[in-house]
């Protein structure tokens, strides 16, 4: 368990492992409590990293959660910068591992995106390839121990919260899930034309009497998708995240149970390589579906 | 507080329920469709995993907010 500050509590440690470390605006007046004692925050409010979840709650709107953008950044950049060494090195020779193993996903990618997309787009293949190695290396994340990563930056640099999973962190997957949703319009637009307000509009009844029940049905499944696009994905990884968690509150029990709850971890994270790897995959496909949708012009 | 837990076994098990029903279709319609054209195989087992994902992801989430309910909420 994480040895910050003495006592705990096993909800205190889930509640500490399930904080992310925010960086926002104080209110005025809001009461901090720190170990000099109570500050009040000055007139027109304070810029500070938050200490807590209730820091974090009274900042509101006003906040970032750096450790998300850290991580998911980090892993954007890597994916980057290792796609593109990879691509300059390409060659017809014998390729080694690494490149025959980049060729795999991306020619995989190619192949679904050639099979599920029906329209002329060029953006859609790379998006997709984008999509779905993010996604994933973010998923990753999730195999590393729960505890390993927060222990030595707080260790190191003392930084009191840290979540090093970005997909359990609903703002990152709908994020992404509302850039996908704005490309759907776009490219709604784009090839449709006013065909997409027809599509919301005289679909299914074909009568101008039903254009009110029609545009609420049309338009209610048409937010659908980018919610339950972003909320599968963060579901599913908070989930997993979780029962990570819970396994390691078992080694807190003693040493007897250091052997089953590590068979449990191990077993827990085998199975969960087949539900990031999936989830990866879903949120890629469903991208795909959704602007192979905004291309059909019926 | 005990209805914390209450909430929580019907989320688990209503949710395991529903989707081993599913996941179970599924299943049986799989080796049922690849039984008879063999060559699809490969193919049909793609989108087995792809839909058995939108299944899954449901009780998964489920488990997820009972646990936390079980531990956070109510613990």
């Amino acid at each position: 368990m994480a040895g910050s500050g003495g006592e705990q509590t096993v909800a205190g440690y889930i509640k500490h492992h399930l904080t992310n470390l925010t960086f926002g605006k104080l209110p005025e007046g809001y009461e901090r409590h720190t170990e000099h004692g109570t500050e009040i925050v000055g007139p027109g409010g304070q810029w500070t990293v938050a200490h807590g979840g209730d820091e974090a709650t009274a900042m509101g709107f006003n906040a970032i959660h750096l450790d998300s953008m850290f991580w998911s950044l980090s892993l954007g950049i890597i994916f980057c910068w290792l796609f593109a060494k990879v691509a300059r090195k390409a060659s017809a020779d014998t390729p080694s591992g690494l490149v025959n193993f980049i060729e795999m996903v991306v020619e995989f990618v190619d192949g679904t995106v050639r099979d599920t997309f029906h329209g002329r787009n060029p953006l859609v293949a790379p998006l997709a390839l984008t999509i779905f190695v993010w996604v994933f290396l973010m998923n990753f994340m999730d195999l590393i121990p729960v505890d390993l990563i927060p222990e030595v930056l707080l260790v190191a640099l003392g930084i009191p919260y840290q979540k090093v999973v970005p997909s359990t962190d609903p703002n990152i997957t709908m994020g992404m899930a509302l850039g996908v949703f704005f490309l759907m319009i776009y490219y709604s637009i784009k090839v449709k034309g006013f065909g997409f307000v027809r599509e919301l509009t005289l679909v299914p009844f074909n009568h101008p009497a039903f254009i009110p029940l029609n545009f609420t049905i049309e338009f209610v499944g048409f937010l659908a998708k980018p919610f339950s696009l972003g909320l599968r994905l963060f579901g599913n990884m908070y989930a997993g995240e979780m029962v990570f968690i819970l396994i390691a509150v078992i080694f807190s029990a003693g040493i007897v149970w250091m052997v089953p709850a590590g068979l449990l971890q191990i077993g827990w994270a085998i199975f969960h390589i087949l539900v990031i790897t999936l989830q990866a995959f879903i949120f890629m496909v469903l991208t795909i579906v959704y602007l192979s949708m905004a291309h059909e012009d019926h | 507080m005990e209805l914390v837990y209450i909430a929580a076994a019907i989320m688990t098990g209503l949710g395991g329920l529903g989707a081993a029903i599913g996941v179970g279709m599924l299943g049986g319609k799989l080796l049922e469709s690849s039984a008879r054209q063999p060559e699809l195989g490969p193919k049909l087992q793609v989108s087995f995993f792809l839909a058995a994902g939108l299944v899954d992801a449901i009780p998964i989430i489920g488990v997820g907010i009972s646990m936390y309910l079980i531990f956070v909420v109510a613990g």
